[in-house]
């Protein structure tokens, strides 16, 4: 198995607040990844510092054996990193469609000039981005609703839609933050299938943060545990299950024979 | 003497217009209004002067090279005086304080160098009056509304039909989503400010052929009618502005025309208290729904 992403020693401090305190981990091809802990454990703050909207105060980060510590947010969605949110952040006024447009890596390569000359070229090329995003609209399921407004979609529809987006920019990686919070369990069935699809079909590695444990241990191959900025637990969903450190994390101690 | 009047105004209404393009564009954008945006109009008339009268270069090739120049001072403003500022997360307000800044820099600048007197624009075009059915109309005027109207609809194309324009919109819903979609949204600001000054170079060049003038204060009188122009259409729409500026412009002619000169700003400030009373978000302007 190869490395796609690891850390080493990475942690964030803001003024006296350590959010994320000296964390080394690695993320292996071919799994899918979870990141729980209980609220404040620093886990966004992870994620933030993964996609550059932090710089770390120590450590270094590499995906596939560079190191993108310093890279700008926009490089590093370049080098295939890309995510969703905790609290749903689509352009709300562009249609569904136009929310994947917006991210598709030929977006920002079209040159002024020709776009007022017109042409065959230029209507070709912008014809198979189009497709390409209705293709991950189908995937995601909202191909009917590709004209409609991000902010007239439901909120399961928005999450799913965050989904589409950030494949939309042709990820290595997608870092999916809370995907199924707000959703029933109908709609989580779904989205347990649907990324499944996106890491066994489309060949995108995922890192998930999720706070329903049913649906964590049922997705992860692998599950890594934050309290208080620090990792304190590492292993297989039934390890993670049984592992006291965690149940204390989560309960507190001498809350355990209660349960 | 009403279609005279509203020729005018439209005449009037197209070069705010352009000047209000660059206030929305950026306030849609960074949410701040840059001060400093009429006075980057002034230097763009006077680049357009400068260009044409020593160089000897024929106009089609010295003004747009004054439109580069004058879209270059913008990005560099935005580059030094606003982006650090910016990127320290100071206060919104911190930066609005640096616009006055430049914009006084600016207009002493302009009185250093080129002194406190108007300049007379360079004619190179022949002025010739066509009377129809009792409207008397130049070929300036007509270039005017020609030129401001093809512009219009050319920055209409580019913000809505581009791709860089759907980065620009992106960019002005939310910068961080923006960036983590793989939008150089720096790169963005950047050519939001040179678009805006270029236009505003055009614009300078348009008053100073129009009215045979330009002065190192001119920025302060046509900034703040334009700004009023983007906040009369809602400050952050591209049409809005289009439409404000025309408006403005429309209405203080006919008032100055009709009822007395000497009220002319009266009537252009006059419309825009009576609009914000009715609509407070501006004639376009998106309407703000706090969803609880």
């Amino acid at each position: 198995m190869s490395e796609i992403m690891r850390a080493d020693n990475v942690s964030m401090i803001f003024g006296g607040l350590t959010a994320v305190d000296n964390i080394s981990l690695t993320m292996e091809d071919n799994e899918i990844l979870s990141l729980i802990g209980p609220n404040g454990a620093g886990k966004t703050t992870f994620f933030n510092m993964l996609t550059g909207v932090y710089q770390p105060t120590f450590g270094t980060i590499t995906f596939y054996g560079e190191n993108i510590t310093k890279l700008k947010p926009y490089e590093r969605v370049a080098k295939g990193i890309s995510r969703t949110f905790q609290n749903i952040r689509l352009f709300s006024s562009m249609t569904t469609l136009e929310n994947l447009l917006v991210a598709h890596p030929k977006c920002n390569s079209e040159n002024i000039g020709r776009v007022l000359l017109g042409g065959k070229k230029l209507k070709k090329a912008r014809q198979e981005i189009v497709e390409e995003c209705e293709e991950i609209l189908e995937i995601v399921g909202l191909k009917d609703k590709e004209d409609e407004l991000a902010t007239n979609l439901s909120y399961g529809k928005q999450r799913l839609l965050e989904i589409g987006r950030a494949l939309a920019t042709n990820p290595k990686l997608v870092l999916l933050d809370e995907p199924g919070a707000g959703m029933n369990s109908m709609e989580k069935e779904e989205l347990s299938t649907l990324i499944r699809y996106i890491t066994q079909k489309m060949d995108k590695k995922v890192l998930l943060i999720e706070h329903d444990m049913r649906f964590v241990m049922g997705i992860s191959d692998r599950i890594l545990v934050l309290d208080h900025g620090e990792l304190i637990a590492n292993g297989k969903p039934e390890e993670i299950q049984q592992n006291q450190m965690v149940i204390e994390a989560y309960l507190g101690k001498g809350m355990t024979d209660e349960e | 003497m009403f279609v005279q009047q509203l020729i005018n105004g439209i005449t009037v209404g197209g070069i705010y217009a352009l000047i209000a393009l660059g206030y929305t564009m950026v306030y849609g954008i960074l949410k701040i209004v840059n001060f400093a945006h009429g006075d980057v109009f002034m230097i763009g008339g006077f680049m357009g002067l400068i260009l044409a009268q020593t160089t000897n270069l024929p106009i089609w090739i010295a003004y747009p090279l004054a439109m580069l120049i004058t879209a270059l001072i913008g990005v560099l403003i935005e580059r030094i005086c606003y982006r650090p500022i910016r990127l320290h997360g100071a206060d919104a307000l911190a930066i609005l304080i640096s616009a006055l800044g430049v914009s006084i820099f600016l207009e002493n600048f302009a009185q250093l160098v080129w002194g406190t007197e108007t300049h007379a624009y360079v004619q190179k075009i022949q002025r010739t009056a066509y009377n129809i059915a009792g409207i008397t109309l130049s070929n300036i005027q007509i270039g005017v509304i020609v030129l401001c109207i093809i512009l219009m609809i050319v920055l209409y194309l580019v913000v809505n039909k581009t791709k860089m324009g759907m980065a620009m919109r992106a960019t002005s819903q939310s910068i961080t989503s923006a960036q983590l979609m793989g939008i150089n949204t720096e790169k963005v600001i950047a050519l939001t400010f040179g678009v805006g000054s270029a236009l505003a170079c055009v614009a300078g060049i348009l008053v100073g052929t129009y009215y045979d003038a330009v002065y190192p204060l001119i920025g302060y009188s046509y900034g703040l009618k334009a700004f009023a122009a983007a906040i009369l259409g809602g400050i952050g729409s591209v049409p809005g502005a289009m439409l404000g500026g025309f408006l403005l412009g429309i209405v203080e002619t006919l008032g100055a025309g009709y009822i007395s000169t000497g009220y002319r700003d009266a009537f252009a400030f006059g419309i825009l208290i009576l609009v914000l009373l009715f609509r407070p978000s501006g004639l376009l302007g998106k309407k703000h729904v706090d969803k609880v």
